[in-house]
């Protein structure tokens, strides 16, 4: 007998490729028959699969346990993590091709689909979504289950999770290419795919709070706390943040209900709270698993663990309109961001410590140890762009630095520095653990990509440094006859040799990345086979 | 220890810890956000402020479209360098119809807030199929095809009846005669352009492109950017009355 699972996701999926069918052969939005035509074929192979896969194995259901230990669903991590390597190089591939645009403009080559105003949404969502959103899934799915000591829950619905997200890259991607954006920042994609997103999302929370309900453990581990603010809270953000009224079904155009001021605060209020919920606490749901497990140390302080959590959470909320000092946003509102990320400095600094203190008895092994050690200055990172971050949320520091390259120098050090090394980090600790190896293929190899990398990040952030606070002080640069100093071309003009340094720096991290590929594609093919699951579930309690 | 133990009620109940997230997480949106809403200070009173044209509302669509709003912000800060570069600082209610905003975030290139009027229509027809041509050290990529592409007018109208939908004040007749009018006014010399003056008093009707063959999405931009920030009247606006 089929199962209510596999029978209500081939019910769901045929309709679904009904309504992408029939949208596709009315539409005169040759883009949304593109889209429409995507979700067909998705769903589609879906449900073939799911039959296959049915009169494969006769419906039997998988084992949960085998030999009394969890049988660990590891197919759609494995997905995951494949998925955030190649989406991870391809975003910084991209990311590099708009610097160069930067410094020599006719890399746009006067054509739509590679001008710099359509890449760059590219760059940022092939970033922040494709390859940390990748990275995010397929460490929460892994984490949960070990922490529950137990299986995820369903046969279709983490497979459904983690292709139907990608599924969502690839139609945002694409649609950026051909036009069709709502130019909010980092919320870049239209109606359709926002709503797809939202159904993949839900799906998500029930997957991993399935996951908890079922689990062995009394306790849910702190990393697990994390994970379910992230997804809870984007999914709150994403709502709100994408309440748009489409032009028509047929259409990839849609209006956004917020105008203006209300707009901007809703947008900054999404945007800030993406780097907070998506870039920050499930970050740090990796850093409270991967840290301690790598170090093969307790996590340093489980009080710590708590106040960090419930501070983080409450106070980043209110960072938002941060971004919006002498705008036409009433300066009470931006002024209550300001405060509040000044005082997000203290959680924030406060899990840095927590996670560098885990080290406590284990220093030695960052000499030994690349993997390590690269997530350890992840977590340094973190703790430097936390401490710039309310630094440049004041108003007079702001009135400088907004407009300008500063800004993303400073998002490139979380990004890089923090976001790119705890997941590179757990990367390289996940892939021998998925696919059963004794360890990578080779850790000098690893230690090639920190140093490359490492150099490559400095470059970037001291370059934009100096270009955005150069920029900003020529801007409001006046002569002795009190006149503006620069016109806004010289400007421009003098950012030129720091854009090429900009450049030359994501150079580096990029190869550092295809290195890390390389290394993991050894590692899969050719390395020394775990000969049993020897990790112990223990290791993982606090000190106290 | 008696506190701490208290918070095992979190860590052994996925539903306590879900609540808890989600009251914690509510909060300072509700405080930031909601008030924007209400208080009438948020939105200064000015004379002058209208919905865009249909011509102009798709070349806005255009600017979105090609991400202008990346490297160029519409928002001029009360600061003295920006407004002796830009003119007056930019006011809540000149995007109180703008779905979404467009304030940006980065100036790559400057500020457009009050581009409209500054520069003739040639100008930007020229600066957009190259702006090397015009500003040598430019670095901002070239729209040739802007000016090749005719301009679709196919679904106008719905585009005007969301934005009624969601609050932008078009008229009936405005709506009713969104297709007209979009061809309307960049063609003044021809039936399409037959009573745009009456729906749409004060607008100016031209030629944006200078290629008087067709209607083209570099009319629709050029449309668009020429009328930024020039619509609040501010020779009756009153800083003082409005400060906040």
């Amino acid at each position: 007998m089929i199962s209510l699972e596999e029978g209500g996701f081939a019910i769901f999926l045929v309709l679904l490729a009904f309504a992408c069918i029939i949208i596709a052969g009315k539409t005169f939005d040759q883009v949304m028959a593109f889209h429409a035509g995507i979700g067909a074929l998705f769903a589609a192979v879906s449900v073939f699969l799911i039959f296959k896969k049915y009169f494969d194995d006769g419906g039997e259901p998988i084992p949960a346990e085998i030999d009394g230990k969890p049988n660990y669903n590891l197919g759609p991590i494995k997905f995951g993590a494949i998925a955030a390597m190649f989406w991870g190089i391809a975003g910084f591939t991209v990311g590099l091709v708009i610097a160069l645009q930067l410094a020599y403009p006719v890399l746009n080559f006067d054509l739509p689909w590679t001008n710099f105003g359509r890449l760059r949404p590219l760059h940022t969502s092939a970033v922040i979504f494709a390859f940390g959103g990748n990275v995010l899934l397929a460490t929460s799915m892994y984490v949960v289950q070990r922490t529950s000591r137990v299986r995820m829950p369903g046969k279709i619905l983490p497979w459904f999770v983690i292709l139907g997200y990608n599924v969502f890259i690839v139609i945002a991607g694409t649609g950026y290419l051909l036009g069709v954006t709502q130019s909010k920042e980092y919320a870049e994609p239209e109606w359709y795919a926002d709503l797809w997103l939202t159904i993949v999302w839900v799906m998500y929370l029930l997957l991993f709070l399935g996951t908890l309900w079922k689990r062995r453990e009394p306790h849910i581990y702190v990393a697990n706390w994390f994970y379910l603010a992230f997804i809870v809270t984007i999914a709150m953000l994403h709502i709100t943040n994408n309440m748009t009224i489409p032009v028509s079904i047929y259409s990839t155009k849609s209006y956004i209900v917020w105008s203006g001021v209300q707009d901007a605060m809703v947008q900054w209020w999404y945007g800030h709270n993406a780097v907070g919920f998506f870039l920050t606490a499930g970050f740090l749901a990796i850093m409270y698993y991967f840290i301690p497990k790598r170090a093969e140390r307790p996590v340093y302080s489980y009080r710590l663990s708590i106040v960090h959590f419930w501070a983080l959470i409450f106070i980043y909320i209110w960072a938002g309109p941060h971004h919006l000092h002498y705008t036409a946003l009433p300066q009470w509102a931006s002024t209550l961001g300001a405060t509040f990320s000044i005082i997000l400095w203290m959680p924030s600094w406060g899990g840095m410590i927590n996670g560098l203190m885990t080290l406590s008895g284990a220093w030695d092994k960052l000499r030994t140890d690349p993997v390590l050690r690269m997530m350890v200055v992840s977590v340094a990172f973190y703790g430097m762009s936390t401490f710039e971050g309310p630094l440049m949320s004041l108003r007079s520091v702001n009135s400088l630095s907004h407009y300008t390259d500063w800004t993303i120098g400073h998002v490139h050090s979380g990004a890089l520095g923090w976001v790119g090394y705890i997941s590179f980090g757990a990367i390289y600790c996940l892939v021998p653990w998925l696919w059963n190896k004794r360890q990578l293929y080779s850790l000098k190899l690893v230690n090639v990509h920190f140093w490359l990398s490492t150099i490559g990040i400095v470059l970037y952030i001291t370059a934009m440094w100096v270009s955005g606070i150069m920029q900003g002080l020529m801007w409001r640069a006046y002569d002795t006859l009190g006149f503006l100093e620069y016109s806004f071309v010289e400007t421009v003009e003098a950012m030129h040799p720091f854009y090429i340094i900009r450049a030359l720096g994501g150079a580096l991290f990029v190869i550092g990345a295809v290195i890390m590929a390389y290394n993991l594609w050894m590692t899969v093919r050719h390395g020394e086979a775990e000969e049993a699951d020897a990790m112990p579930a223990g290791s993982l309690a606090a000190a106290e | 220890m008696s506190a701490w133990k208290k918070h095992e009620v979190f860590e052994k109940n996925s539903f306590v810890l879900l609540v808890g997230i989600l009251v914690m997480v509510a909060i300072g949106g509700l405080v930031e956000i909601a008030p924007l809403f209400y208080l009438k200070s948020t939105i200064e009173k000015t004379e002058g402020m209208r919905p865009y044209t249909p011509l102009e509302l798709t070349g806005r669509d255009i600017y979105i479209r090609e991400g202008c709003y990346l490297c160029h912000s519409q928002m001029v800060r009360p600061m003295r360098d920006e407004m002796e570069r830009y003119g007056h600082f930019s006011l809540a209610a000149e995007s109180m119809y703008d779905h979404p905003f467009q304030w940006g975030s980065k100036r790559t290139g400057p500020d457009l807030a009050r581009v409209g009027g500054k520069y003739s229509d040639a100008w930007h027809v020229e600066h957009l199929i190259d702006p090397r041509s015009l500003v040598p050290a430019s670095i901002m990529p070239g729209y040739p095809f802007l000016a090749e592409n005719r301009l679709q007018t196919r679904d106008i109208q719905s585009h005007l009846s969301v934005n009624t939908i969601i609050g932008v004040p078009y008229t009936e007749e405005q709506v009713a005669n969104a297709a007209s009018d979009l061809l309307g006014q960049a063609t003044p010399d021809t039936e399409a352009a037959d009573g745009f003056e009456e729906r749409w008093p004060g607008v100016t009707i031209r030629d944006f492109d200078g290629n008087p063959r067709e209607v083209t999405e570099m009319d629709a931009l050029v449309a668009y950017l020429q009328v930024l920030g020039t619509m609040v009247d501010f020779s009756i606006y009153d800083d003082k009355a409005n400060a906040r």
